[in-house]
């Protein structure tokens, strides 16, 4: 027996569960975010290798592939060496749920780094923000710290 | 050296923002069936097969297991190679490493997505480090636009610089019957699009599409037998760095891993005047910008030159080096294919099969992948075996 080979209707299968994840922050990881909590400062690492100071602070530095061990601490101010305002609508992955916008994204150089983090500047007007701006760590208090990036709440321009 | 490796056969499918009437490896085999057909072989002649995608977008873990009736692989070797947005190229060359290593004669690189199977934005998204980047990030775009903005700001390009790129794209996809959009855009489209991250434009950014590509690669002494005019490997390099984004992004260094990708590659080809001696390129080009910021990283012009180079039609159809004849990354975007499709591309320009996109008298082409967190993979092709 056979069936003819007509068009027929494209179905679709959807698959719309929450994934629950445990990410392992690490030592040092950790050791930043107990810094913000305890003493409202940003920490990182020295390579004893090249001399850099890496933020957030990690146990590998990839190119000298060595072991890194000398905590420094740094300022809460730094550098904007880019940045961008978010426009779009999208769902974040995170919360299943849409990140609210407009937002700006940046790319901030802490002094006594020498590396970038990324995370959000508190300005969404194009025209009161400038790569070079210097800007400062804005942290939520200590009680509703929860030990992840968000005790963080974003940083500030200061001109 | 290993041993000499030809493309000696490229297929694609037709590029769509949606293809609801295939599987993945129904849409897989499209593009296989096309390249077997364009080296005259048959499943038969394939020693091993090489396929890549970006696997958590489709949710779909053993892509290589999971799509092997679609790519010929039942019962022969078969790799799955996922490395971001540069899995394609990324694919090509570890298929060249299969033949250059003298253990197989003919080989598959196959590449393939379908971004309609979920949201490519926030698949993206989990690619960023869940504990320190993924908060904050958005996706390509912003990561993106963010580069813009401090090359904006060190060499005083404008957005307008950067709109003409997406310009010729979309003008050398019109000659190119697989590209997904076949509309042209003019800079004042462009810069009359919603703005979405600034500086980035929906006219500046690549869309997101379903489609597949393969390439038949062949050992010397097979690869001539095969094809009249083999596209010969002269030059094969990937450069990763961190997937911290603060560890790539030192942005007055510029795009490190291109710089290192293609230096590399030049070194291997015996290439010193990249300009004079590379006769087309098609590069990753993901959003406008990239098609200044990174032709200077890869050589074609010094740092801060782009604009003026573009803009004096240098890399435009007919230029001294024409980028992107098949439309590039901003007409069509199947991620996991899309690094793959600019080796294709290059292939087909040194195999002299570009049809009414066909740069004249090619002899080296050179081939670009992007992704994963500012990575780079260069590929050179040439008539010449090496």
């Amino acid at each position: 027996m056979s069936t003819d080979n007509v068009q027929v209707e494209r179905l679709e299968s959807v698959f719309s569960c929450p994934m629950p994840y445990e990410w392992s922050i690490g030592l040092y990881g950790s050791r930043f975010f107990q810094e913000i909590k305890q003493n409202r400062r940003f920490v990182g690492i020295r390579c004893k290798g090249c001399g850099k100071v890496y933020v957030p602070p990690r146990r590998v530095c990839g190119p000298c592939f060595e072991e890194l061990t000398e905590l420094v601490t740094l300022s809460d101010t730094g550098v904007i060496t880019a940045f961008s305002v978010v426009n779009y609508p999208f769902i974040d992955p995170n919360t299943g749920s849409q990140r609210p916008i407009p937002y700006t994204y940046g790319y901030i150089k802490l002094d006594g780094a020498d590396n970038i983090f990324s995370n959000i500047i508190n300005e969404t007007d194009l025209s009161k923000i400038k790569v070079g701006m210097k800007v400062r760590a804005v942290f939520k208090d200590a009680a509703e710290m929860e030990g992840n990036i968000q005790d963080i709440k974003y940083f500030d321009i200061l001109g | 050296m290993g041993r000499r490796v030809a493309i000696v056969g490229t297929g694609q499918t037709y590029h769509k923002s949606h293809r609801p009437d295939v599987t993945s490896r129904e849409m897989i085999n499209e593009a296989v069936t096309v390249a077997l057909a364009d080296a005259e072989l048959t499943i038969r002649d394939i020693d091993a097969i090489v396929i890549g995608n970006m696997d958590h977008f489709e949710s779909i873990n053993y892509v290589d297991a999971y799509s092997v009736e679609g790519s010929g692989g039942v019962m022969k070797p078969i790799m799955k190679v996922s490395t971001g947005g540069t899995t394609g190229a990324t694919v090509a060359i570890a298929a060249y490493y299969h033949v250059a290593s003298g253990l197989f004669e003919r080989v598959l690189a196959i590449g393939f997505e379908k971004n309609s199977e979920s949201d490519t934005t926030g698949a993206i998204i989990t690619c960023s480090d869940p504990v320190w980047d993924r908060f904050s990030y958005s996706g390509a775009i912003p990561s993106l636009a963010t580069e813009a903005t401090a090359y904006m700001e060190k060499y005083g390009a404008t957005q307008e610089d950067a709109a003409l790129i997406g310009e010729r794209d979309r003008n050398n996809a019109m000659n190119n019957p697989f590209a997904h959009l076949h509309r042209p855009l003019s800079v004042a489209d462009i810069m009359n699009s919603p703005m979405l991250a600034y500086p980035i434009k929906l006219g500046d950014i690549c869309p997101r599409s379903d489609g597949a590509c393969a390439c038949v690669l062949a050992a010397d002494g097979v690869a001539q037998k095969i094809a009249k005019r083999p596209a010969w490997f002269k030059a094969a390099a990937v450069r990763h760095t961190y997937t911290w984004f603060g560890d790539s992004t030192d942005y007055n260094k510029g795009l490190v891993s291109m710089q290192r990708a293609s230096k590399d590659a030049y070194a291997q080809a015996g290439i010193t005047k990249p300009v004079d001696e590379i006769d087309v390129a098609e590069l990753y080009l993901p959003y406008t910008w990239a098609g200044l910021k990174w032709i200077e990283d890869i050589g074609f012009c010094g740092p801060g030159e782009a604009a003026k180079f573009v803009g004096e039609r240098n890399t435009h159809m007919g230029g001294k080096i024409p980028i992107n004849p098949s439309g590039g990354v901003i007409s069509t975007n199947c991620i996991g294919a899309t690094a793959l499709l600019r080796v294709a591309e290059a292939a087909i320009q040194v195999m002299g099969k570009g049809g009414a996109r066909q740069v004249p008298d090619v002899k080296n082409a050179l081939a670009t992948g992007f992704g994963g967190c500012f990575w780079s993979d260069v590929v050179i092709l040439s008539t010449e075996r090496p």
